[in-house]
């Protein structure tokens, strides 16, 4: 009950500055020490990492639980795709960007009738809106594909200076790996700021206190509503990263399970801190991969997980470290 | 000269009138208790004043101009703010980032997204001297969920003050709080409201604050004003001495 989270320029802290340093070295030395099928798993988990980021300003910060944010991560992986279908980009930069673009577009739509409403509600609307996306991607197959979906060849990265070359697992292993690490850098910097912000302040205050957040000036309905189309945007970019990793999108990136992993990410990893979303993601898709090759009932194994994480770590991986960082550090005070 | 006038203003919950065409005025500069027993619509109609409810029927007036219809968000910039009943805070917030950030509403900083909250030291000063006037200072780093109810109750007067208002209403400041800690919360309110040359009004149930501390008072009783006059009026008023004080004894 002692944090001094606004105003204090302990937000540097030393040791904060140290762990994520020495998380970012980790992860830079990944291509150079790690085979190839590591470096890929820990780059989808990336990936899903600042799905997860933007998803947790939502429901972390402003007190909002999406069920619906595989539209927005399948609208970023549609739009790549679509770019490529029907006007053959193969530029990332602009896969990026449409990306972005696409899925601000839908979540602005959306946001304007989701964020009216809270708890429940809000969850139902955003979990419905999605299946919309979802429908229309299995039926509009002439468009879409269908249930096949549609194919992304590798991109060419940098206006071609990282072009894929003939070995597509060398290049998603190092150049790929390094363009999604740079992108998620700026993500985790971008989305620090801006829950540092006055504006993300104001989104906790909505979170912890509705009512109390209007009666102080904030106009709560439009501050969600941008909370909502940047979660959106965040979710959106890691969707137009995901789809040349994957080589492939179809409607199940749109399908209400998949909202339910970004949601499993966060929780994983802990809502309530800033790198939980992140931890989850990536310690999530490790699970995932391993379950798969371990049992035919992997669903169920992440299940027992879930259940297991909520009972006994309410907290997430994060939360449960950082308590028992601070009991160590009680104990050890004369 | 009237800072804020009702006129015949009214709300309704279903066959209940809890606010019935009450002409309320509020001058500037005073401190102003509004009294009455629970359900005598006090609540109700600093609710309808300050925005949280709509009213049926009625006008009300704010410095010369018809606020009837302006939503809360306007009518806080024209200058009028309030605590609650039920102490309403940011929880997980500390005891700084509530003031702070009634701060950064009211200059209009959370708009901005792109710088960090904690680099802005007008606003950490600001902040600070706040908490400090409201005897809050060491407990700026404490999450206001973890404060005493006293402090709670403070903590939600500095919020409504940090707003900077025109007119400030202190919704029962000192219910729930023991009879220990009332005189000093309203000692502390109310030396910060007069020297803020803010006005108030303070609804209140405890009658030994209502009438050491105001200058006028507005007994109100089902929905309608019973008498309004100064403490020694309302203390020789016969009505509301049977009405709300129960046996004739005013303190």
């Amino acid at each position: 009950m002692t944090e001094l989270a606004l105003a204090s320029p302990r937000v540097w802290s030393g040791r904060r500055v140290v762990i994520g340093a020495l998380a970012v070295g980790a992860l830079a030395v990944i291509p150079a020490v790690a085979s190839p099928f590591q470096t890929i798993t820990i780059c989808y988990g990336l990936v899903f990492a600042i799905a997860a980021l933007g998803f947790n300003l939502l429901l972390g910060y402003t007190g909002l639980l999406s069920f619906g944010h595989s539209a927005y991560f399948g609208t970023g992986a549609y739009v790549v795709a679509l770019l490529v279908k029907y006007l053959g980009v193969a530029s990332m930069e602009l896969f990026v960007l449409a990306g972005i673009l696409g899925s601000i577009a839908v979540a602005a739509l959306f946001g304007v009738v989701c964020v009216r409403y809270t708890r429940i509600f809000f969850g139902i609307l955003t979990l419905a809106l999605s299946q919309v996306l979802w429908s229309l991607a299995l039926k509009l197959f002439w468009v879409t594909g269908g249930s096949d979906g549609l194919r992304v060849p590798t991109p060419t990265l940098l206006g071609g200076l990282g072009g894929p070359g003939a070995d597509k697992v060398e290049f998603i292993a190092h150049r790929y790996y390094y363009y999604v690490l740079i992108l998620f850098l700026v993500a985790t910097a971008a989305m620090w700021v801006i829950v540092s912000s006055p504006f993300g302040k104001a989104l906790q205050a909505i979170r912890d206190n509705e009512t109390r957040a209007e009666f102080v000036g904030v106009q709560v309905w439009k501050y969600r509503w941008i909370a909502f189309v940047i979660s959106g945007a965040f979710t959106g970019l890691a969707g137009a990263l995901w789809v040349p990793l994957n080589g492939l999108t179809t409607p199940d990136i749109l399908y209400w399970p998949f909202s339910g992993r970004i949601v499993f990410f966060t929780v994983l990893g802990g809502f309530r801190t800033f790198v939980g979303p992140i931890v989850g993601a990536i310690a999530y898709n490790y699970l995932e991969t391993y379950a798969v090759g371990f049992t035919v009932y992997w669903q169920l194994v992440l299940g027992i997980v879930l259940v297991l994480l909520v009972l006994t770590m309410p907290t997430g991986l994060v939360g449960t470290a950082i308590q028992i960082f601070e009991r160590v550090r009680r104990a050890r005070r004369p | 000269m009237s800072l804020l006038e009702t006129t015949a203003i009214t709300k309704t919950f279903g066959a209940n009138r809890a606010v019935d065409a009450v002409d309320f005025t509020v001058r500037a500069g005073e401190l102003l208790a509004l009294i009455g027993s629970n359900g005598a619509g006090k609540t109700t109609l600093v609710n309808l004043i300050s925005g949280l409810l709509r009213a049926d029927e009625g006008t009300i007036r704010f410095s010369g101009k018809d606020i009837t219809r302006q939503t809360v968000n306007q009518r806080i910039r024209a200058g009028i703010a309030r605590s609650f009943q039920l102490v309403n805070l940011f929880d997980h917030l500390s005891a700084f980032d509530n003031v702070a950030l009634t701060i950064f509403a009211r200059q209009g900083k959370t708009r901005s997204l792109t710088t960090l909250a904690g680099r802005d030291q007008a606003v950490a000063d600001e902040s600070m001297s706040i908490l400090k006037e409201f005897g809050l200072a060491p407990k700026a780093p404490t999450l206001a969920g973890g404060l005493s109810q006293g402090e709670r109750k403070l903590l939600d007067v500095a919020i409504a003050y940090a707003l900077r208002p025109t007119l400030l209403f202190l919704d029962e400041p000192t219910s729930g709080v023991s009879t220990r800690e009332k005189a000093p919360i309203m000692d502390v309110v109310t030396s910060i409201v007069r020297s803020g040359n803010i006005t108030a009004v303070v609804i209140e149930h405890d009658m030994d604050i209502v009438f050491r501390y105001s200058d006028r008072i507005v007994a109100m009783h089902q929905g309608a004003i019973l008498a309004d006059g100064t403490p020694d009026e309302i203390r020789r008023n016969e009505q509301v001495t049977t009405t709300l004080i129960g046996t004739g004894e005013t303190a």
